[in-house]
């Protein structure tokens, strides 16, 4: 029960420990989460191409403009479509992706505690 | 019972799966995003490229006719390809030409333009390629039919005959 | 030319020994004392004349062949003679030819090798194995003809990509199929046994040997793709969770599984049926990965022409391999009732248990991220992609109590284990699975889960260097495995937590100053090579220690293809990597650098091969248990 509590109090005291977002470290972010659309399997960040280039500037201008990382994103949904997006976004498309996983998780979890019998010492 | 239920589901899961890729195969590979068709055109400030002057891009839009708008600029080889059939385009009243000079320098440019005419009415200048992707651009070249302030198509790669027949047909 | 004619009917005589094969086996199958020898030739020849026609293409390339049409597609007369050959099976055609290869090696040997075991055992795994072999060579022959002619004869070839040509890429087919295609021998012996009802202890202990090569090789094999990635694609990154690396991860996450669970068949006759499923799945993955990237459904990096003719006979392919599998596994296997029932729930078959239940997991996340976006495609039109965010936050979290139970697991006795001290171990398990799941879902707090994570596998660390030192010697293979794993994570942790990078636009002559690093970039150099022309950089980084490290980095323009690559230079010490790459900029006179500094690279590699070294002490231990 010690360790339960140790647990507990670093939890809480990583939890106020936020880092700040500066912009250099948002536009990683974001550029690492933008598919480079002419390159074969490379986001904006890795990739040297003419185009990821001009989407890294207008990212840092976005930032400059003070829009957030969603609304950023949204701009560029607008203009090329979801598959310039990494990281799929929970919505009706993708409730199968996200879910399905988990689901075998629990339904392995499910075949197996039904085929034991749990002997108490 | 429940084996035998279980293996028609399977099977019938296994079916519906090579249908699924049967049909993949058929669909075209090249992730070209859904042609937003009869789509409200961006609206930017751009820097003209003769001028410098800084214009809204609905005073460029602004007349009751056709507009091709080229994105090009003097390193793209396939641009060569399709400029003389630029060239042909002005000659047809009912379509203006106007070009987005692609992360380029003026000197570059301005020779290519010497060297193969100059069929742009306006041209705007984008250094950053910033404004290439305001129109949902990937890079050099391609083109947008526009009427209206709408996108009417969007052409990716060098203009070639069938295309310039197909763009005449429609501006008539 | 000759020898392209020499390969092609080389094929067809393969193609013919397979059909004889099948014929006698089926034909002797209840008089099976004559068959022997005669079975056993024919596999030889078939293997030979496979042999033959491998050779004759790579002979094809060595001499520059241009009337082949292959060797015309993917060779120059400039290429160095290291990457001619290593051409062979760097294209489409070739590579199938490596598949033959592999596919009649392993039959071959496993006939050699099972002197002792039933001869209709034998015989039935040849069958299926046949099926397989003669589908490729059907295959092979009808779309994808190595020796195709060209007439008239071109001058000169189309050249290989430059960027293929890496030692590391060099060799990483050929270790690679020898995992992924030897794993069909564990396929058609699982179909073997299961339609004679011997799936049992003896039959798991003969087919470890097997399943221990196919894993050691696969392990290998995506490691080299790794390091090729590292060193020749620039930008720094070892694993994108791209198709095709995801095609290969998928059979090695399924034969990790199978391997823990042949373990479990070995002592005890439970999981008989998992053992099957995972032995079909393990080499359906294979084929499902090989359609996957070579029929061009999916858009990846992978250099092989796409051509949806080809992809369409893999895909009936597949799905023939698939259905006959179920058929058989529905129709032959005995389930006996009475099995898990008899566990104890604390014992090391529960671990195992465990282990393949997270595995399975992990092999999910992978399959479904690679293939949704294809079903999305084709049922709704909607185009998606699925990348490294994805991948990360599925598996993460279900790492820390994997990798505790790593730590655990091998403590637990077979059978039954006591509760005595144990308890502080299950509580941690509890809490760690909590833990994640709360953090990933409210917070993101990824300073949080990163000590998490590090705990966890710096717990397993511990305790098998523990265990190591004790000199708990019966089970010294599995000790480094989960000791390499442990290292493993933590290397990618700390490479993930603390590396450094600096991009910049410099021109010749101009200096980069940041907080502790300066970057000079000194003078520009050009050189023309037999292939290429060369401009290389001189860059002088200078550290807060007043270190002074002198990088090259280098772009090469090659004439044929024409294209341009960026080569990194990086200096690896045991510590960590510096990396350095340029990059020219459209219409400037500066260049893009960037420099990263990497902790624990050289661990990453280094734990990968600990982890297969521990697989070959296994194989060898077994082998002198004879």
């Amino acid at each position: 029960m010690k360790i339960l509590k140790l647990f507990f109090i670093i939890f809480f005291i990583f939890s106020f420990n936020h880092l700040k977002a500066n912009n250099e470290i948002m536009k990683s972010k974001i550029t690492k989460n933008l598919r480079c659309l002419i390159c074969q399997g490379q986001s904006v960040y890795d990739s040297d191409s003419e185009f990821a280039n001009s989407l890294k500037v207008l990212v840092d201008k976005k930032l400059n403009e003070g829009l957030s990382e969603k609304q950023i994103y949204s701009y560029f949904k607008d203009k090329y479509g979801e598959w310039i997006l990494y990281d799929p976004e929970l919505n009706k498309n993708t409730y199968i992706l996200w879910l399905l996983p988990i689901l075998i998780f629990l339904i392995g979890g499910a075949i197996i505690s039904k085929s034991f019998i749990i002997k108490k010492k | 019972m429940k084996n035998k239920f279980f293996s028609i589901f399977i099977i019938f899961a296994f079916i519906s799966v090579f249908i699924i890729f049967y049909k993949g195969l058929q669909d075209t590979n090249l992730y070209t995003p859904e042609t937003k068709i009869n789509n409200e055109i961006p609206s930017f400030s751009a820097e003209l490229f003769y001028s410098n002057k800084i214009v809204n891009s609905s005073e460029i839009f602004e007349l009751n006719k056709f507009y091709l708008l080229n994105i090009w600029s003097s390193w793209c080889i396939p641009c060569r390809q399709e400029h003389s059939l630029l060239m042909d385009l002005t000659k047809n009243k009912n379509i203006e030409v106007i070009g987005i000079n692609y992360k380029d320098t003026k000197i570059n440019a301005k020779n290519f333009l010497n060297e193969f005419g100059n069929p742009y009415e306006k041209i705007i200048f984008d250094k950053d390629g910033t404004k290439a992707i305001e129109w949902g651009a990937f890079g050099v070249p391609e083109s947008f039919l526009i009427y209206n302030n709408k996108i009417k198509k969007k052409y990716i790669g060098p203009l070639n005959n069938k295309i310039i027949k197909e763009i005449r047909f429609t501006v008539k | 030319m000759l020898y392209s004619v020499i390969g092609y009917y080389s094929l067809i005589l393969g193609l013919c020994f397979g059909l004889i094969l099948i014929y006698f086996s089926v034909k002797n199958f209840q008089n099976y004392q004559l068959l022997d020898n005669k079975i056993l030739s024919f596999t030889f020849l078939q293997f030979f004349f496979v042999v033959i026609s491998f050779l004759c293409l790579v002979l094809s390339f060595v001499l520059s062949d241009f009337s082949n049409e292959t060797v015309f597609n993917n060779s120059h007369t400039t290429k160095p003679l290291f990457y001619k050959i290593a051409g062979t099976w760097g294209n489409h055609e070739g590579s199938l030819l490596l598949w033959l290869f592999v596919l009649t090696l392993f039959i071959l040997i496993f006939l050699l090798r099972s002197k002792k075991q039933p001869i209709k055992y034998k015989i039935l795994t040849l069958v299926f194995q046949q099926i397989i072999i003669i589908g490729f060579f059907v295959f092979l022959i009808k779309t994808s003809n190595p020796f195709n002619f060209l007439y008239p004869t071109p001058e000169e070839g189309l050249g290989l990509n430059p960027i293929l040509q890496d030692p590391a890429l060099a060799i990483h087919p050929p270790i690679l199929y020898l995992g992924y295609v030897g794993s069909s021998i564990i396929f058609s012996s699982a179909l073997a046994a299961t339609s004679l009802n011997i799936v049992s202890k003896s039959w798991a202990s003969h087919i470890k040997k097997w399943v221990l090569i196919s894993w050691i090789f696969l392990t290998l094999g995506i490691l080299l793709g790794s390091i090729w990635a590292y060193y020749e694609l620039g930008w720094g990154g070892f694993w994108f969770w791209d198709p095709v690396e995801n095609v290969s991860l998928m059979p090695w996450l399924a034969l990790t599984a199978l391997l823990h669970s042949i373990l479990v068949l070995e002592k005890k006759l439970i999981l008989t049926s998992w053992v099957i499923i995972l032995s079909i799945a393990t080499f359906t993955l294979s084929m499902c990965g090989t359609f996957l990237v070579r029929s061009g459904i999916l858009n990846s990096v992978h250099t092989f022409a796409n051509d949806p003719e080809r992809g369409l006979f893999i895909l009936i392919f597949l799905f023939c391999l698939i259905f006959l599998s179920l058929l058989i596994f529905f129709f032959f296997h005995k389930n006996n009732k009475n099995n898990l029932t008899s566990l104890f729930w604390l014992s090391k078959e529960t671990s195992i248990i465990v282990n393949n239940w997270f595995m399975m997991y992990f092999l999910s996340v992978v399959l479904i991220g690679t293939v949704y976006p294809i079903f999305l495609d084709v049922l709704s039109s909607q185009k998606i992609s699925v990348g490294p965010p994805f991948y990360h936050k599925l598996i993460i979290p279900f790492l820390i109590p994997f990798l505790l139970m790593m730590a655990v697991g091998p403590k637990l006795k077979w059978i039954k284990s006591n509760l005595k001290d144990k308890l502080y171990l299950i509580i941690l398990l509890v809490i760690s699975i909590l833990l994640s799941f709360l953090i990933v879902k409210n917070f993101d707090a990824k300073f949080l889960l990163n000590t998490i994570l590090i705990s966890s596998s710096l717990y397993l660390f511990f305790i098998t260097l523990r265990d190591f030192f004790i000199k708990k010697h019966n089970n010294i293979s599995q000790n480094i495995a989960h000791f390499g794993f442990s290292l493993l994570i933590l290397s990618i942790l700390f490479n993930n937590l603390f590396s450094t990078e600096i991009i910049t636009n410099l021109k010749v002559g101009e200096t980069f100053q940041s907080e502790n690093t300066k970057i000079v970039f000194e003078s520009i150099n050009q050189e023309k090579e037999k292939n290429y022309q060369s401009i290389i950089g001189n860059f002088s980084i200078h550290n807060s220690k007043g270190k002074i490290e002198n990088m090259l980095p280098e772009l090469r323009i090659y004439n044929q293809p024409n294209i341009v690559t960026s080569e990194a230079d990086i200096k690896t010490t045991l510590m960590s990597d510096k990396f350095i790459v340029i990059n020219l900029v459209q219409n400037q006179d500066y260049f893009n650098i960037r420099y990263q500094v990497k902790p624990f690279m050289i661990w990453i590699w280094l734990s990968v091969v600990l982890i297969s070294f521990a697989g070959l002490m296994s194989f060898i231990k077994k082998e002198n248990e004879k």
